[in-house]
């Protein structure tokens, strides 16, 4: 494949396949014996516009349908009913090759065949037992000016998911998106596919305006704390955000989008003491990396102590309940003074709430190394975070892999919904 | 360590602006020919442990600055040359193997040697 490395220079790349991409990422996994306990990776992504003509014949309005097919046949070629587009390249002009390469990898098709064998292609290479599978043009799906178009297409793609995908191939799993401009379809959306095979949690894209506070959506968080089934939070960007325009480099759109668009909602769900009203519901924050944690817990802290009045529901510290959640890892900062990562993981109780993650294929992935080479982490401290948090958070049986694997819990709540069903 | 020669190519193989990978044990060396020049490295990025010579090879982004210093455009530096790791663009100098932004972090540089129309790197056990 031929690249243009300059404004006239131009390098030809060999094609290859995630496996050869990733030849390096297995070789540490050997070395490492990565393949002897669990790891799960509690993000990663799949190009969801290559299954779209899959995914939009679950469309059950029939006139989006009809602009969907248009669109994904002899339309124009840019998809502007289902998707916001968006300016900001992660691809780094090119740098980051595997984007330009992954049409020309060949893969099975239809019937979600696709995404699974370049998910699991990049699973083995890393030594990953199970991966937690996230769209990507859908992060941004929250920005649709038409709101009944993320009600549609996020149960097309969840009916896809559900349907198609999961059932072929119990490695991998999934959080079914919920339309969350639009409290009642999200509610309808948990009742929904809650005990669908392979689902393990529920998924808010995060780039959006909308308060995780608001009373529309407490029957939901009731329903999913009974239900047992973890609430995520996905990070993105939206350069075009009235704050973040204000910069010329996406460098800075993305460092602070993929911030600020969980840290918001964190903030908010602190503050209006959710977990109070919820205590048995567990909320993963995924993708924002680690060092806003100990920010966002100092500064509302700092903040509580003056301002508690505002905060009447909270009966603890806002960084006590930060401890609470969940988070993935990636992207992990690395500082040069590894004292300051390690404050970081005591902060966040590194131990029992956060999850490794690849973001594989995104540009600033992390390797299970990321976790595996960290010095000031024990051995076990790296099994929990590379593995056995997800496994419990997720509830996930991982017997077939592990027969030492103790079996998921089920909630008494769980129990009561699958008699009822 | 007694150093071995390593075939790369015949020289007429590798021309101007092009990459060779070889195997070398365990490991792998990129051999690069830029501005009639060779290099060599060890495939190994130093971030991640990526391919870093399986990436592009890229001139050096530089920003223009006008004399009253306001910003007037990029431009691309044709005398520095960065080979760039596809997984999560590492740039490192072509001339010497440091990593752009903290030049104390390095590839692996090899001695590279042309002779009678064939391209060797001279690489130890």
């Amino acid at each position: 494949m031929k690249f243009p490395v300059s404004d006239f220079h131009t390098m030809d790349i060999e094609e290859a396949d995630t496996t050869q991409i990733l030849a390096h990422a297995a070789k540490q996994r050997d070395e490492k014996k990565f393949n002897e306990f669990l790891i799960i990776d509690a993000d990663c992504h799949h190009y969801e516009t290559d299954s779209l003509r899959e995914i939009i014949e679950f469309i059950e309005d029939p006139v989006l349908k009809q602009k969907a097919r248009l669109e994904t046949t002899t339309g124009t070629g840019v998809i502007t009913s289902l998707l916001p587009g968006r300016v900001g390249e992660q691809n780094l002009a090119g740098r980051i090759t595997r984007y330009s390469l992954r049409k020309a990898e060949k893969t099975e098709v239809g019937n979600g065949r696709r995404p699974a064998q370049l998910t699991l292609r990049s699973m083995d290479a890393m030594g990953v037992d199970y991966g937690c599978l996230f769209p990507t043009p859908m992060l941004a799906l929250g920005l649709h000016p038409e709101g009944d178009v993320e009600v549609q297409l996020s149960r097309a793609y969840n009916r896809w998911m559900t349907e198609k995908l999961l059932p072929q191939e119990p490695r991998i799993v999934a959080m079914p998106y919920l339309p969350f401009n639009d409290p009642e379809a999200a509610y309808r959306t948990v009742q929904e596919f809650g005990d669908k095979k392979g689902v393990v949690g529920f998924l808010v894209t995060s780039v959006r305006y909308k308060a995780v506070y608001d009373n529309a959506y407490m029957k939901t968080y009731a329903l999913l704390e009974e239900m047992g089934k973890p609430l995520a939070f996905h990070a993105a960007y939206n350069w075009m955000d009235r704050m973040f325009s204000t910069t010329n480099r996406f460098i800075v759109a993305h460092a602070f989008g993929f911030t600020l668009f969980n840290a918001i909602p964190c903030a908010n769900w602190v503050v209006n003491a959710l977990p109070e009203r919820f205590p048995k519901l567990k909320v993963i924050w995924i993708e924002s990396g680690l060092a806003w944690i100990p920010w966002l817990m100092q500064r509302l802290d700092n903040s509580y102590k003056m301002r508690s009045s505002e905060c009447p529901g909270l009966k603890k510290l806002p960084s006590d309940y930060m401890r609470d959640m969940f988070y993935t890892t990636q992207p992990m900062e690395l500082p040069d003074d590894l004292s300051v990562l390690q404050t970081t993981f005591k902060m966040v109780r590194a131990e029992t709430q956060l999850l490794w993650a690849s973001d594989y294929p995104h540009w600033d992935m992390d390797l299970p190394s990321r976790i595996y080479d960290l010095p000031f982490l024990s051995e076990q401290a790296k099994r929990n975070i590379l593995g056995e948090n997800a496994r419990r958070l997720f509830r996930l049986d991982v017997r077939d892999r592990f027969p030492d694997s103790a079996s998921p819990r089920k909630t008494k709540s769980e129990e009561r919904i699958l008699e009822r069903r | 360590m007694p150093e071995k020669e390593i075939w790369v190519a015949e020289a007429s193989e590798l021309n101007e602006g092009e990459r060779k990978i070889v195997p070398f044990g365990d490991t792998e060396i990129g051999v690069y020919r830029r501005k009639g020049k060779l290099y060599a490295y060890q495939n190994l990025c130093a971030h991640q442990g990526g391919p870093a010579c399986e990436g592009l090879l890229m001139p050096k982004v530089e920003e223009v600055i006008g004399a009253d210093k306001t910003y007037q455009q990029m431009r691309f530096n044709y005398e520095e040359w960065h080979i760039v790791c596809p997984w999560h663009a590492w740039e490192y100098d072509l001339a010497t193997g440091e990593f752009v932004v903290n030049r104390a972090i390095r590839l692996k540089k090899y001695e590279v040697v042309e002779k009678d129309g064939r391209i060797y790197v001279l690489a130890g056990d």
